[in-house]
């Protein structure tokens, strides 16, 4: 025991070594007018009902995620990989999703003429785009096509930086995504700083990950949504939803993850004590 | 297998009948249970065991995601999330699978530093060890190809950029590239090909691993002392004392396996992965997986011409002259003493080694900036010189196989070495004993 003891202790000297080096050649920040590197501002963590080992959607949330998603984003995101009979796992019953689903149209065909026809959407379609093909999208958007929502909150993620990525490990800190969503929209309205040259037809927001401006205008104002369970009608609330959706929509098998990952956790600790036990009775009249 | 006489004897008729005919259950008994194993093995030699069983969960779940996966670049991402959303248990099958290339890959590191450390590469173990850089080599070509698969938008500038190392090759390099695309850019042949690839490597890891075993099994195990066994009290059983050591440690190592599946399981990913490719648009930053890091920052190092060796084939070379370094290992140690217990300054070095290794895997996911290793030492550009350290680290990379091991195995003077690993054992538990006794018993007298 004392030996692993000491090659460990060894092995996270030689770590953290390489860390204070790491440390020190680290950039420094950069210039307000000219900056570098993106985004110009860290997105700030919020609080995520499924965040930790026993995160859970909050199946309300998710609901009014959707609400902005179908009212705001679905104008210009599609959202390929969603089917609507997943939508079940926000709360909806059966029935909800069949009505839910028919208020679209989808393409389908051929039919026995061998023409193409439009037909109300069934709970096993999915989110139909909202352009027929991506150079469609960019032409209606000034040449930048809007991504795809299905893994939008996988596929964003500030990056942590030293000495944060390895904390992460032990505080299982998976939100980047919705972390960057919420900043993102939360994060227009400010007055770029004097001497940045902003191009034409982008907007200037500084939680953008790619550059200083982004060809999306603010998407979303106070008061723009509804919501029927008197939850406040702020921007602020809106990213949450949205970006509680995404997550969703993202990672739909989440919550059972956690759930099985905490009785596989449990079972090894168990297991890993009886295996101890048993290597230490094995081992007991043999000095080694 | 091992080169004492078999000590099996079959009990039943069966037994003796399958015995005489073909000795299967004979190779196994003198395999895995009377093979004997040095009796002072410590934990950092269990991760053998821990490798095999992360090669056969990488086989089988691997198998089951290619039943479901489709090799074409219109449909594989989209296949890939199939997998994830409507597959049941999909999601576990594939984290499990990309998390645990990941798992492999740390497991082999700690077992090759190790090897480092122990001198387990040392006469007559030389066969075993190159048989082991050859399976590290299979991992790296399947890990690469793996990762291709999913076809996200890192799976393809990875494709494009490692693939393209191959052109810096003089005269042959084009031929060998489009050969390994299967045209003159990554697209649907390429990763057909990478599939096959990616199916049929791991057969022949796992082809090398018997090899491996089976040298280790006629050169017997080290130990952390480095003395070879010399007498039966030098050993115990194979079973039931290392099984249920192995077993411990593997348990414990899954542990770690499942904190990643199941709470972070995108932590070792990249985020552009889950963009599907797109060719007319570069990532900001193309960085391969985190296993191939530290060869990276090497590659990057190299920004300068040699004579008729430019830069980019010089960065090709050290790359490859990283790992090709460690085949020629048994060589260029000459120290007569095998473990580095033995070897303070030996030890000294390694541990800067490891360091060394990990700030190059940082490097490699910083952007190729700065102004190299002559600004760093002479103009104080500390902050960002990216190039700067790599350069640095990549010198004390090869300094330490081809300068330090040489003559560090000739100026050095070992401590006094024990005369057997029985008396290794005793020597220390009585040290043990003493320094529970009193707080008298001087320290420096503990192994």
């Amino acid at each position: 025991m004392n030996k692993i003891l000491k090659g460990v202790a060894a092995a996270s000297l030689a770590f953290a070594c390489t860390l204070g080096v790491a440390a020190a050649a680290e950039e420094e920040g950069h210039s307000a007018a000219e900056p570098t590197h993106f985004p110009i501002h860290k997105p700030a963590e919020m609080d995520w009902s499924f965040a930790g080992p026993f995160g859970t959607y909050d199946k309300a949330q998710l609901q009014r995620g959707l609400k902005i998603y179908r009212e705001v984003c679905s104008a210009c995101h599609s959202m390929e990989l969603v089917a609507f009979r997943t939508l079940e796992d926000l709360g909806y019953s059966e029935a909800q999703v069949k009505t839910l689903a028919a208020e679209y149209e989808v393409e389908d065909g051929p039919n026995a003429d061998g023409e193409m026809f439009q037909r109300p959407a069934i709970p096993s379609d999915h989110f139909p785009s909202p352009y027929p093909n991506s150079a469609a999208a960019a032409a209606a958007n000034n040449g930048a096509v809007p991504p795809d929502f299905s893994l939008i909150a996988k596929a964003r993620a500030v990056e942590r930086g030293f000495p944060t990525f390895v904390f992460d490990i032990f505080t299982q800190y998976a939100e980047g995504g919705p972390d960057y969503i919420h900043a993102l929209l939360t994060g227009y309205g400010h007055e770029a700083p004097e001497g940045m040259e902003i191009a034409a037809g982008t907007h200037y927001n500084p939680y953008f990950i790619a550059g200083k401006s982004l060809a999306m205008a603010q998407p979303i104002t106070d008061g723009q949504v509804s919501y029927e369970d008197g939850s406040p009608e702020t921007v602020d609330q809106y990213s949450r939803d949205v970006a509680a959706f995404l997550m969703w929509a993202a990672e739909p098998h989440m919550v059972a993850r956690k759930q099985t990952g905490f009785s596989v956790i449990a079972f090894l600790i168990l297991f890993a004590g009886l295996v101890y036990l048993t290597k230490r009775k094995v081992w007991s009249a043999v000095p080694h | 297998m091992s080169g004492g006489h078999s000590t099996y004897t079959p009990k039943s008729g069966l037994g003796k009948w399958i015995d005489a005919r073909m000795p299967l259950p004979r190779l196994v008994y003198d395999s895995f249970i009377a093979y004997p194993v040095p009796r002072n093995l410590n934990y950092a030699y269990t991760f053998g065991g821990i490798l095999a069983i992360m090669l056969v969960s990488q086989i089988l779940t691997g198998v089951v995601l290619a039943m479901h996966y489709t090799a074409d670049t219109t449909l594989a991402f989209h296949s890939v999330e199939k997998i994830m959303r409507d597959v049941n248990s999909g999601w576990l099958l594939r984290y499990l699978h990309s998390n645990g290339a990941s798992m492999f890959f740390i497991a082999v590191y700690i077992h090759i530093f190790r090897g480092l450390y122990y001198g387990s590469y040392k006469a007559p173990r030389e066969l075993l060890w190159i048989l082991g850089c050859i399976i590290y080599l299979l991992m790296m070509a399947t890990g690469f190809m793996g990762y291709v698969l999913p076809w996200g938008q890192m799976s393809f500038w990875g494709a494009t950029v490692i693939t393209g190392f191959f052109t810096a090759i003089p005269l042959v390099g084009d031929w060998i590239q489009q050969l390994l695309l299967g045209g003159f850019a990554v697209d649907n042949p390429t990763l057909n090909r990478f599939f096959a690839l990616h199916y049929l490597l791991p057969f022949m890891i796992a082809g090398v691993v018997v090899l491996h075993v089976w040298a280790l099994h006629v050169v017997g195990q080290t130990n952390p002392t480095g003395i070879e066994v010399k007498s039966k009290t030098d050993t115990v059983a194979f079973t039931p004392y290392a099984t249920i050591k192995d077993g411990f440690a593997m348990v414990l190592f899954l542990l770690f396996f499942a904190w990643f599946v199941f709470y972070i399981p995108n932590y070792l990913g990249h985020p552009d992965n889950y963009i599907v490719a797109d060719p007319l648009k570069t990532p900001a930053h193309i960085v391969p997986e985190w296993y191939y890091l530290p060869f990276y920052a090497i590659l990057r190092a190299i920004t300068f011409n040699i004579g008729p060796i430019d830069s980019k084939l010089g960065g090709v070379l050290a790359m490859f002259g990283s790992i090709a370094v460690l085949f020629i290992v048994p060589w260029l140690d000459t120290s007569k003493v095998r473990s580095a217990v033995y070897r303070p300054w030996y030890k000294l070095f390694f541990w800067l080694f490891v360091a060394n290794a990990i700030f190059l895997g940082w490097l490699g996911s910083r952007p190729a900036e700065g102004g190299g290793l002559l600004t760093l030492l002479f103009a104080g550009e500390f902050r960002g010189n990216y190039v700067g350290y790599s350069q640095l680290s990549t010198l004390y990379y090869f300094g330490f196989f081809i300068v330090i091991m040489p003559v560090l195995g000739l100026i050095e003077t070992p401590r006094r070495l024990p005369n057997s690993i029985t008396e290794a054992v005793l020597e220390k538990n009585k040290a043990g004993a003493g320094q529970l006794a009193g707080a008298t018993a001087a320290p420096e007298t503990k192994v």
